[in-house]
C-alpha cells in the first residue's frame, strides 16, 4: 500500500532544508523498497517547525518536526510511515494548538493539498465560488462582496466591494483586473505563502473579478524577491489554461478571462498601487496624483482592479459560502478573518489566520509563545515598515482596522515584527527615514527631501543637539510628510517615526542603555 | 566601461526586442530578459532598446536607473542578497551583514576580486518568520547565523 508523505516546497521551509529532506526522504525510501508516495505542499504555517513531514496514517495527517536531513534514518527506523513514536512526533497536525485554534478561511488549503494539484483543489472546494458566480450577474457578484464586508487587505481597508462596483459600472471597451503581489512589507509572507500553497485560489479569484466587472485580461505584479512563487504561479496558470479555467471561453461559459505574471525590479515603492500600475506599463514606479482612480483610469487609461493576494483569494470562499458566512467572523467594521503573520525575534514565528478581534497579546504569547530570544518583549511593530511601534502597555489591542487607528497605528498587511528589549527605538526610528529616503520614488518633495532631512534631525536629537528645538522640527517635519505626501510612503514614515517618539522618548537621549 | 556591444550579446539584445516589442508595456519585460542573459543591462544597450521600442534614451535609463534589481555594470558568479529590514534586524541581521562584509572583504553593490560574488542587500525576501534571511541566486536561507554564511560561500564557491 502506498504511503503518503508531505514535506512542503514553501520558500521558507526550503530555506530551513525541507528540500533536502524531502531528496533524503525519496532516496532512503527506495533503498528500503518502501511505497511512498511524496507531496510538496505548501507550508502550514507553524515555521519554527519547518521542515515539517506529515503522513496519513488511518488516524488522520500525522506530523514530525523539525526535521533534518540527518533525522531521516532515524524517522524511517521507527516506522514513522504508520505513525510511529519518534522524539519529533508532534501527534495530528489538525490537533497542535497552533493550528487547531485558528480559523482559517483564506489558508483553508495552504499546506494541505498540492498546489499544482487541480484536482486537489477541486476535491477541497476549490472553484466552487467560481462555479457560482458563472451562474450570477456582475451586480449580484458584486453585491456578494460588498455584503461580505470584505476590505482590501493588502493594507488600505477599502471596501472591495466598492472598488469593484466603480469597475463594474464603467463603459469601456477593456477594463483589468490587477494583483498586486509586491508584498514589500518586512514582517510579511502571507501573499507568498498564498502563492506557493494555493496558486489556483488565486487565479479563481481574479477570475470572478474579471466576470463580475467585464474584464477579460487579468495581471498579477509579482516582486522578483519571489522566484519560488513565480514557478508556481506560472505553471499552475498553464494548468488552468490547458484545463478550460482560463481563456477565450472559461468553463465554457462564453466568458474569456486572459491572465499574466509580470516581474517587479526591487522598488518598495511599487507596492503603491498608481506605482504598480506604472510600472505594469514598463514605466518607472512613480506615484500618480489621484483623481483620476484607478477604478476609473488605471492600467493603460483603463478601469482597473487593483487587489491585494489576500483580497482576491479571499474571494472564492466567499462566493462559495455566501456573504453571511463570511461576515459572521470579526468584529466592528472589520469583518472576516485577517492572515497574521508573526515576525522578527518570535519563538513560534508563522501564520495566524484568526477572525478580526484577536488581541495582539494573545498573538504575540498564546501563539508566538513569546520572543526567541528568551527575553522581553519590548516593542512590536505592525503594518510593516511604515506601521507604528507599539508598546506592552498597548498589546491588547485587538485586531480591528478601527482600533488600531484609535492608537494611532495601522494593521497594514498583518505584519507583526517583534523586537525584544535590546532594540534602539531611536535607531528604529531613523531607520524607517533612511528606507522612505531609499524607496521614495521622488515625485513628491516631503517624501523625497524630508526623509533625508529627517534622518539628519534624529542623528542631532540622540547628539543632544540643540534637542528641544530639533525635537519641534521633527514633529513638524512629520506633519509636513503626513499631510502633504502624495501616496502612503512619504505619507505614513512618520507613523514609526512618531511611535518610537512617544512610547520610547529615552531612546533619543543618547543616554539610554539601549 | 564599453560604449559597445559586443556581437553576441547584440544579437542576444535584437532578438530580445523582436520577440517581446508586441507586449503592452514592453520594456520591464525587455529589460529583465537582457539582464537574465547578459547578467546586468550595459550602458550601450539603452539606445538598442530605446530605438527597438521607440522610445527615447532617457526613458529606457530613467527606468533601468529607478529599479533597484537592474544592474548596468557586471556582477560576481553568484549574487548574495542579505535581508536589511525590520524582521531581520530584530534577530541581529546587521550583526550578519558586518560579517559578510568582512567574509567577503568588500561592501555593498561591490564584487570580490575573483569574480566569486556579488553582495547586495535587500529589503525583505518574506522570510521573516525565520530571520535573519539571505538568498543565493534563487536560493533561500533562513536563520543564518555567521557561521552558517560561512558554511553557504564554502558550499557555492565549490558550485562555480
Amino acid at each position: 500500500m502506498t504511503t503518503t508523505v508531505y514535506v512542503s516546497r514553501d520558500a521558507s521551509a526550503c530555506s530551513l532544508g525541507a528540500g533536502e529532506v524531502a531528496s533524503a526522504l525519496a532516496t532512503q525510501a527506495r533503498q528500503r523498497q518502501l511505497d511512498v508516495k511524496l507531496v510538496r505542499p505548501g507550508s502550514r504555517g507553524l515555521f519554527w517547525l519547518e521542515p515539517l513531514v506529515e503522513v496519513d496514517t488511518v488516524a488522520g495527517r500525522v506530523a514530525y518536526g523539525p526535521v533534518a536531513e540527518r533525522d531521516v534514518a532515524s524517522l524511517l527506523d521507527a516506522d514513522f510511515l504508520h505513525g510511529g513514536t519518534h522524539p519529533l512526533s508532534l501527534g495530528r497536525t489538525q490537533d497542535i494548538p497552533y493550528l487547531a485554534t485558528q480559523q482559517r478561511l483564506t489558508f483553508a488549503r495552504v499546506g494541505i493539498i498540492d498546489p499544482l494539484s487541480l484536482a486537489d483543489y477541486c476535491a477541497h472546494d476549490g472553484y466552487r465560488g467560481l462555479e457560482r458566480a458563472l451562474a450570477m450577474s456582475g451586480t449580484d457578484i458584486v453585491k456578494t462582496v460588498t455584503d461580505s464586508g470584505l476590505r482590501g487587505r493588502g493594507g488600505a481597508a477599502f471596501p472591495t466591494g466598492i472598488k469593484w462596483k466603480t469597475v463594474l459600472e464603467q463603459v469601456t471597451p477593456r477594463k483589468f483586473i490587477t494583483c498586486n503581489a509586491d508584498e514589500g512589507d518586512s514582517g510579511t509572507f502571507a501573499d507568498r505563502m498564498l502563492m506557493e500553497g494555493d496558486p489556483f485560489s488565486l487565479i479563481e479569484g481574479m477570475t470572478i473579478a474579471g466576470i463580475a466587472v467585464g474584464a477579460t485580461r487579468g495581471y498579477i505584479y509579482l516582486r522578483i524577491e519571489y522566484p519560488h512563487a513565480h514557478d508556481v504561479l506560472r505553471e499552475a496558470i498553464a494548468i488552468a489554461y490547458r484545463e478550460g479555467y482560463l481563456g477565450h471561453d472559461v468553463r465554457g461559459s462564453g466568458k474569456q478571462f486572459d491572465l499574466e505574471v509580470r516581474l517587479g525590479a526591487g522598488a518598495y515603492i511599487c507596492g503603491e498601487e498608481t506605482s504598480m500600475l506604472e510600472s505594469l506599463e514598463g514605466k518607472r514606479g512613480e506615484v500618480r496624483v489621484r483623481p483620476p482612480l484607478p477604478a476609473i483610469k488605471g492600467l493603460f487609461g483603463m478601469p482597473t482592479i487593483v487587489n491585494n493576494v489576500v483580497t482576491l483569494t479571499s474571494v472564492p470562499v466567499i462566493l462559495h459560502r455566501g456573504a453571511e458566512f463570511y461576515r459572521e467572523y470579526g468584529m466592528g467594521r472589520s469583518r472576516g478573518t485577517l492572515p497574521i503573520q508573526l515576525a522578527g525575534n518570535i519563538k513560534q514565528g508563522g501564520l495566524v489566520e484568526r477572525a478580526f478581534g484577536v488581541t495582539l497579546r494573545e498573538l504575540l504569547y498564546d501563539y508566538g509563545g513569546g520572543s526567541a530570544s528568551g527575553r522581553p518583549i519590548r516593542a512590536v511593530q505592525v503594518g510593516g515598515p511604515l506601521g507604528a511601534y507599539i508598546p506592552q502597555s498597548q498589546f491588547d489591542t485587538p485586531v480591528d482596522y478601527e482600533a488600531f487607528t484609535a492608537i494611532d497605528a495601522l494593521l497594514g498587511h498583518g505584519g507583526v515584527v517583534v523586537f525584544d528589549d535590546t532594540v534602539d527605538m531611536a535607531r528604529m526610528a531613523r531607520f524607517a527615514l533612511e528606507f522612505c529616503a531609499l524607496e521614495s520614488c521622488g515625485k513628491c518633495t516631503p517624501c523625497r527631501i524630508g526623509s533625508t532631512r529627517g534622518t539628519e534631525v534624529i542623528d542631532r536629537i540622540v547628539q543632544g543637539i540643540d534637542r528641544e528645538r530639533n525635537l519641534a522640527l521633527l514633529e513638524e517635519l512629520c506633519e509636513t510628510m503626513l499631510h502633504g505626501s502624495l501616496c502612503g510612503l512619504g505619507g505614513l514614515t512618520p507613523y514609526p517615526v512618531r511611535s518610537a517618539l512617544r512610547h520610547f522618548a529615552a531612546d533619543f537621549t543618547g543616554t539610554s542603555k539601549h | 566601461m564599453k560604449r559597445t556591444l559586443d556581437p553576441a550579446a547584440s544579437e542576444q539584445i535584437d532578438a530580445i526586442i523582436g520577440r517581446l516589442k508586441g507586449e503592452p508595456g514592453p520594456l520591464l519585460l525587455v529589460l529583465h530578459a537582457v539582464q537574465d542573459a547578459l547578467g546586468h543591462v550595459p550602458p550601450a544597450a539603452v539606445p538598442v532598446i530605446a530605438e527597438g521600442l521607440n522610445l527615447s534614451r532617457a526613458e529606457v535609463h530613467g527606468v533601468v536607473t529607478f529599479y533597484h534589481y537592474f544592474r548596468d555594470q557586471p556582477v560576481g558568479r553568484h549574487t548574495v542578497r542579505i535581508c536589511r529590514a525590520e524582521a531581520c534586524q530584530s534577530m541581529n541581521g546587521e550583526a550578519l551583514v558586518e560579517h559578510a562584509r568582512r567574509k567577503l572583504g568588500i561592501d555593498f553593490h561591490q564584487t570580490t576580486p575573483g569574480g566569486e560574488f556579488s553582495l547586495e542587500p535587500v529589503y525583505c525576501l518574506g522570510n521573516c518568520a525565520c530571520s535573519p534571511a539571505v538568498m543565493i541566486d534563487r536560493e533561500l536561507y533562513g536563520r543564518v547565523t555567521p557561521g552558517k554564511f560561512e558554511e553557504l560561500l564554502a558550499l557555492w564557491g565549490r558550485r562555480s
